[in-house]
């Protein structure tokens, strides 16, 4: 697959490495009341879905980014890529 | 045997004769023959036994989609089974063995399967061999897989090098008949880079095998010129004798180049074949057509051939199939090949022809009817025609060529999931669904079956590919050529056939087809498992189609209801060695070396992998006979004065930036925001759901400055979740993250005499006493006369100990000077072992420990994990479930007699009661003899160990039959209040 | 001064260089490297450091060729700085004194190894060892790449037969292993 780095263009995937659900940006608030429920949901499920779906990959031969990639999982298409820090930003996180 | 079947003309030079062997015997070729065809021109139409009833074959076609003409080509170490002799370029000196034979070709003692061809039909293997079960492992497949297979390996390593690379363009256009050549034409001249790939090696595709002129030219000329002016321009790259094998995501396309397959041997440093990634934005296929056969009865005959192919060894190799030839066509290309084979002096037989209106021959006869049988043991002798008018004629041929229609080659459309569509004017399917991204489809291999269609096809997908890109296409003059479309009656089988071939590879008849259906197998895709049809290396390439249309016919459904199965990369067998390049080996992986190395393998160091790295595992010395011996010595050396160990291995990262210590509260489970500089502390880094994911220690050399170690094997995916923290969860944190594993040569010096070594290379304006640089200090300081370095007060082996870190470029000094200063302490070297000894000893864990199953509770942390504060990990590792009484805890365990193991892996039971799984109490980790305390000794985890520290237990090890009796004792084996590392 | 002697990454004491037909792989072990990263909010002040250090900000995937610091882009806000050893020994400490509290400078130096290839044949060496689109790159243009399994930077210089290429010091044999194998089929 070729990824088109918001950076560098477009790359081969080979330079990166996969990590999944681009939800593990969306960490829960540990103060919160129903935490412990929040991090169970957080750390164990996921959508796995056939069609579209928002993913995170590290450009580890590359710039070492990491990158929300939305990609089709029965086409391979891929129709965004933004650099994580900004989708983490617009999500609200901050440090 | 001279060449009896040689021709004139032709794209073969009878200047360069070529001398070859098949089966031993001698023959002599010439420049430009395949392998196939200059067998043929010799008079050999047997060329191989068939996979299953072992009856005579010999070559079905002209080309890569050959099922049948399997040689093994060359000898010894480079031998090559199953290869196609249909495209074997011929060289001198070249030899090839026929396949699946028992004894001579011409006598195969196998071929008697062919008498049980009724026991060996569809589902075979699934019928035949169920019962007694017991007799499978002994005495069935040893049988099968003597049988099985067609060609063998050589057992010995391939003494070629293989290569792999990366190339890029705008317009990839795969096959060089008319349509890819009028495409690279286009885009060549319009300036786009250009690659243009063909598996032959010769360009041209059909117009070689053809008489039709372009222009005034022949087309062999016309492609010629085409070709030579593309080489000439430095935007085309020409690549014949190259196949792509894949049309992958994006436009990322796989080719294999084959550089010496046609030498004897390879020059010397070159690869015999490459495997290039081409990325590129636009890509034409023009892989052309491929024919396909009608099946009869006994259609596999040596002799039998497509009629396209025996036209091919006709017009480009100047060879007869035979000196009598007859046709069997259900369409007008088939009547080309008796056109252009009566031109150059060869009888026909006759013409057969399904349709009642015939076109009609003045130089030949043509037959309306079918052929019905075929006589000849080893070679077709005589075909068996019934007339339209019922009557039966027998004629005399040495080669049948068999004419079925032509089917686009829709191969490459299918690799990314593409359908093919069915097209009734050309009773064949044609590119549909959809393509992978960037392709257009022209000539021949899209249906446009003319020469005219294939050259205006391919410049017109070019300049619409360029278009796309922004990029402005030249209109080129295209010559004038053929455009007669081709009368076809779709015409599978002939009716009442039954040991009729479909797919000659896997032996697959008509009557299989049949059985399968009528044994309740619907669906293509089973049709295709259950008879094995289109499965063998031509993937059916032809015979998919004839299975599909006697399948359609059973059910009752129409061709493209049926539907098709599914061509999948790669296009033509690939071999392991191309994909595995260079990487094999010493080199399969890259080395990752110390900066002692050097130094190391001078004394003589055994080394270890880990990882990547290559550590030293020991310093044998002489005299030394055993590798504990030189280990024993190594840990009662160190603890006793001083040893010395590399250990640049482990991940380094540096940390800075104003919230450089609020980062690491937050990726350590443990609190850092407060440790002083100067100061190290040790760090456990838990997943998010509470298991331990690694540790190491972060040493604070300025108020905005880290530097992070992890443990040699997590070092990058560690560094990858600093990344993921930093970037996906603390976006807004003033943190820097850069790797400096490899920037710093790193050495443990350990043992009582530590400092004192220390002190003969540490600047003296350094002061290391204890007041001053106590257990866990740092600093940034000189050393040997001014060179920066970095000191750390860390013990991994429990004793006094520092780590001392120099710009790598001096590491081989370091450890020189080291061994040198050292020699009044008789300092030590020790390797991996030694520090594993060391660490189990004084109760460290390690990766066995850290092994990913266990929590910080189980390794006798649990307080570490800060409830003052949120770090990854710290909210799931408050679960019920990971606190619950009866957890792991990690102890220590030693024999109750001094002189037994404690075996790594081993389990604990209860000292009483049943060993099995529900009575398990837990497992050994890490385990080692310890010279120190002259047993062996091991760490492990043991439910609720912490309280049953004293109790003896039983550790068993069902999987060999060892028990032992152990005593649970604390983790510390050494120095349990830590007052060495203190001292 | 001290008196310890380096090394090169090769383990000589003196660069190597392989001379082949068409292309020439040398080792180069007279490059100081120092990574520089803009602190969260001085950006702004650390580009115009940089500006006056290397005459321009490196865009992303493009290097500063200048003499004697030259530096490269290897991520948002971070370059790779390289000068000559000979006179910038310490060059981290140097640019620490340079940048300030504007970014995080950690020195490098002993973490890469660096081969200069040079000769006509460059392009095809260069499409057969990576999957940079060496045809396309002008004089400048820096790739992070695999090689041979290793991540390494390729960066095209001023003249038109010339790559640098930096590999992770430790792999440096199994680096120079992949660039002669490589040059030997070439020839």
């Amino acid at each position: 697959m070729i990824i088109n780095h918001p950076l560098l263009g477009p790359r081969d995937s080979a330079e990166f490495t996969y990590l999944g659900d681009a939800k593990l940006i969306d960490r829960p608030d540990a103060t919160s009341e129903n935490a412990a429920q929040e991090f169970y949901e957080y750390a164990y499920l996921r959508d796995n879905p056939a069609g579209w779906h928002e993913e995170l990959w590290f450009h580890e031969a590359g710039d070492r980014s990491w990158l929300v990639v939305t990609r089709n999982t029965l086409t391979h298409e891929i129709s965004k890529v933004e650099l994580a820090r900004d989708v983490a930003r617009s999500r609200g996180r901050s440090k | 045997m001279s060449q009896i079947n040689r021709l004139s003309g032709g794209q073969v030079n009878a200047d360069q004769p070529l001398k070859f062997k098949f089966d031993g015997k001698s023959f002599t070729g010439q420049q430009g023959d395949t392998l196939a065809s200059a067998l043929l021109a010799n008079g050999v139409r047997l060329m191989g036994r068939s996979f299953k009833y072992h009856r005579p074959r010999g070559v079905l076609t002209a080309g890569s989609e050959e099922p049948n003409a399997l040689v093994e080509l060359r000898d010894d170490a480079r031998q090559e089974p199953n290869t196609r002799a249909t495209t074997v370029e011929l060289f001198d000196g070249l030899t090839a063995k026929s396949q699946n034979r028992l004894g001579p070709l011409q006598f195969d003692l196998l071929a008697i399967n062919d008498r049980f061809s009724n026991f060996l039909t569809a589902g075979f293997y699934y019928k035949t061999f169920m019962w007694p079960a017991a007799f499978w492992e002994k005495i069935y497949e040893p049988i099968i897989r003597h049988a099985a297979g067609l060609g063998s390996l050589s057992l010995q390593e391939d003494p070629d090098v293989y290569d792999k690379g990366f190339l890029h363009c705008d317009l990839l256009i795969i096959g060089a008949g008319p349509a890819g050549l009028a495409a690279a034409l286009t885009a060549g001249r319009s300036g786009a880079q250009v690659i243009l790939a063909d598996e032959d090696f010769r360009m041209g595709g059909r117009l070689n095998c053809e008489t039709f002129a372009l222009g005034d030219q022949s087309g062999a000329d016309w492609a010629d010129s085409v070709i030579a002016e593309l080489a000439s321009l430095p935007n085309v790259r020409v690549m014949p004798r190259t196949t792509i094998i894949g049309a992958f995501d994006h436009g990322i396309y796989g080719a294999v180049e084959r550089i010496s397959d046609h030498k004897l041997v390879p020059d010397a440093g070159k690869p015999r074949q490459i495997l290039w990634r081409i990325y590129t934005k636009r890509t034409v296929l023009a892989a052309g057509a491929i024919e396909r056969p009608i099946a009869f009865e006994n259609n596999d005959r040596p002799g039998i051939m497509l009629a396209s192919a025996i036209r091919t060894y006709a017009n480009r190799f100047a060879v007869a199939a035979d000196q009598r030839v007859a046709i069997f066509t259900n369409n007008d290309d088939g009547h080309r090949t008796a056109q252009d084979l009566y031109a150059k002096g060869v009888k026909i037989s006759a013409v057969v022809d399904v349709r009642p209106d015939a076109p009609r021959s003045m130089d030949y006869e043509v037959l309306s009817g079918e052929v019905i049988d075929t006589k000849g043991r080893l070679g077709l002798t005589f075909a068996e025609v019934r007339l339209a008018d019922g009557s039966l004629r027998t004629l005399e041929c040495g080669a049948l060529g068999v004419s079925g229609g032509w089917n686009p080659n829709v191969h490459m459309t299918c690799h990314q999931r593409g359908r093919p569509t069915w097209n009734d004017a050309l009773a064949a399917f044609v590119p549909g669904g959809t393509l992978p991204q960037g392709m257009t489809v022209a000539g021949a291999a899209n249906g446009d079956m003319t020469t005219t269609g294939a050259l205006k096809t391919g410049a017109a997908a070019a300049r619409a590919a360029l278009k796309d890109l922004g990029l402005t296409a030249k209109t080129i003059k295209l010559p004038q050529a053929e455009d007669t479309p081709v009368a076809i009656k779709p015409f599978w089988y002939v009716a009442g056939c039954s040991r009729a071939w479909l797919d000659q590879q896997n032996d697959v008849t008509v009557k299989d087809v049949k059985l399968s259906h009528q044994e309740g197998f619907r669906s293509v895709e089973h049709l295709k498992r259950y008879t094995t049809l289109g499965m063998a290396t031509d993937q059916g390439k032809t015979s998919n189609m004839g299975g599909l249309a006697i399948m359609a016919e059973l059910a009752g459904k129409t061709i493209p209801d049926v539907g098709t199965t599914i061509f999948r990369p790669p296009y033509t067998p690939t071999s392991i060695g191309v994909l595995a390049g260079r990487h094999r080996g010493q080199e399969f992986h890259p080395k990752r070396l110390t900066p002692s190395h050097k130094w190391a393998t001078e004394q003589g160091a055994v080394f270890v992998e880990v990882g990547n790295w290559l550590r030293a595992q020991w310093f044998p010395r002489a005299g030394e006979t055993t590798w504990r011996e030189s280990v024993d010595r190594e840990v009662l050396a160190t603890r006793k004065s001083v040893g010395v160990c590399d250990v640049t291995t482990l991940g380094k990262v540096d940390v800075q930036g104003t919230d450089a210590a609020a980062f690491l509260n937050k990726i350590y489970c443990n609190a850092f925001a407060k440790l002083d500089v100067g100061k190290t502390r040790y760090g456990l880094m838990l997943r998010e759901d509470g298991i331990a994911k690694d540790d190491g220690t972060a040493a604070r050399l300025a108020e905005d400055h880290f530097v992070v170690t992890t443990t040699t094997a997590n070092a990058l995916p560690v560094y990858r979740h600093m990344e993921f923290v930093r970037q996906c969860l603390l976006p807004d944190m003033d943190v820097q993250l850069i790797s400096t594993t490899e920037a710093w040569a790193q050495y443990a010096i350990a043992g009582p005499n530590s400092r004192a070594l220390l002190q003969k290379i540490v600047d003296p304006d350094t002061d290391i006493s204890n007041a001053v640089f106590p257990f866990m200090a740092c600093a940034n300081i000189t050393v040997c006369g001014g060179l920066r370095a970095r000191l750390f007060r860390i013990s991994f082996s429990g004793e006094l100990a520092y780590e001392i870190a120099v710009p790598t470029a001096y590491g081989d000094a370091m450890i020189r000077k080291i061994m040198e200063v050292g020699a009044e302490f008789d300092v030590t070297a020790y390797g991996t072992e030694a520090l594993g000894v060391m660490r189990i000893e004084k109760g460290h864990a390690a990766g066995n420990e850290l092994n990913g199953t266990t929590t910080a509770q189980n390794l006798g942390m649990g307080r570490m994990v800060s409830k003052t504060k949120d770090s990854i990990g710290s909210k799931l590792s408050e679960r019920e479930g990971l606190n619950a009484a009866g957890d792991l805890r990690q102890v220590g365990i030693r024999p109750v007699n001094p002189a037994d193991p404690v075996p790594a892996g081993a389990h604990l039971m209860n000292a009483d009661g049943p060993v099995d799984a529900a009575h398990d109490q837990g497992y050994v980790t890490s385990a080692c003899f310890s010279p120190n305390l002259g047993h062996a000794i091991a760490l492990g985890f043991l439910k609720d160990g912490d309280t049953r520290l004293g109790e003896v237990m039983r550790l068993v090890s069902p999987l060999n039959g060892f028990a032992t009796t152990v005593e649970i004792v604390s983790a510390h084996f050494i120095d349990p209040e830590g007052e060495r590392l203190r001292a | 001064m001290h008196n310890l002697k380096s090394i090169t990454a090769l383990g000589g004491t003196e660069s190597r260089i392989d001379a082949f037909t068409h292309i020439t792989i040398a080792e180069n072990d007279g490059v100081a490297l120092a990574s520089v990263a803009a602190r969260l909010g001085k950006e702004k002040k650390c580009h115009t450091i940089l500006k006056k250090l290397l005459g321009a900000v490196p865009e992303a995937g493009r290097a500063q060729l200048h003499d004697p610091e030259a530096g490269f882009w290897m991520g948002p806000d971070q370059w790779m700085i390289g000068a000559p050893r000979a006179t910038h020994e310490l060059l981290a400490d140097d640019l620490k004194g340079r940048f300030g509290d504007t970014a995080s400078v950690t020195e490098q130096t002993g973490a890469w190894v660096c081969f200069d290839i040079t000769g006509p044949a460059m392009p095809d060496f260069c499409e057969r060892l990576c999957a940079v689109p060496i045809r396309q790159m002008v004089a400048g243009d820096a790739r992070r790449t695999v090689i041979h399994h290793l991540g390494c930077f390729v960066i095209r210089r001023e003249t038109d037969d010339h790559i640098r290429i930096l590999g992770a010091r430790a792999s440096t044999q199994t680096l120079h292993h992949a660039l002669i194998i490589t040059a030997k089929a070439m020839a």
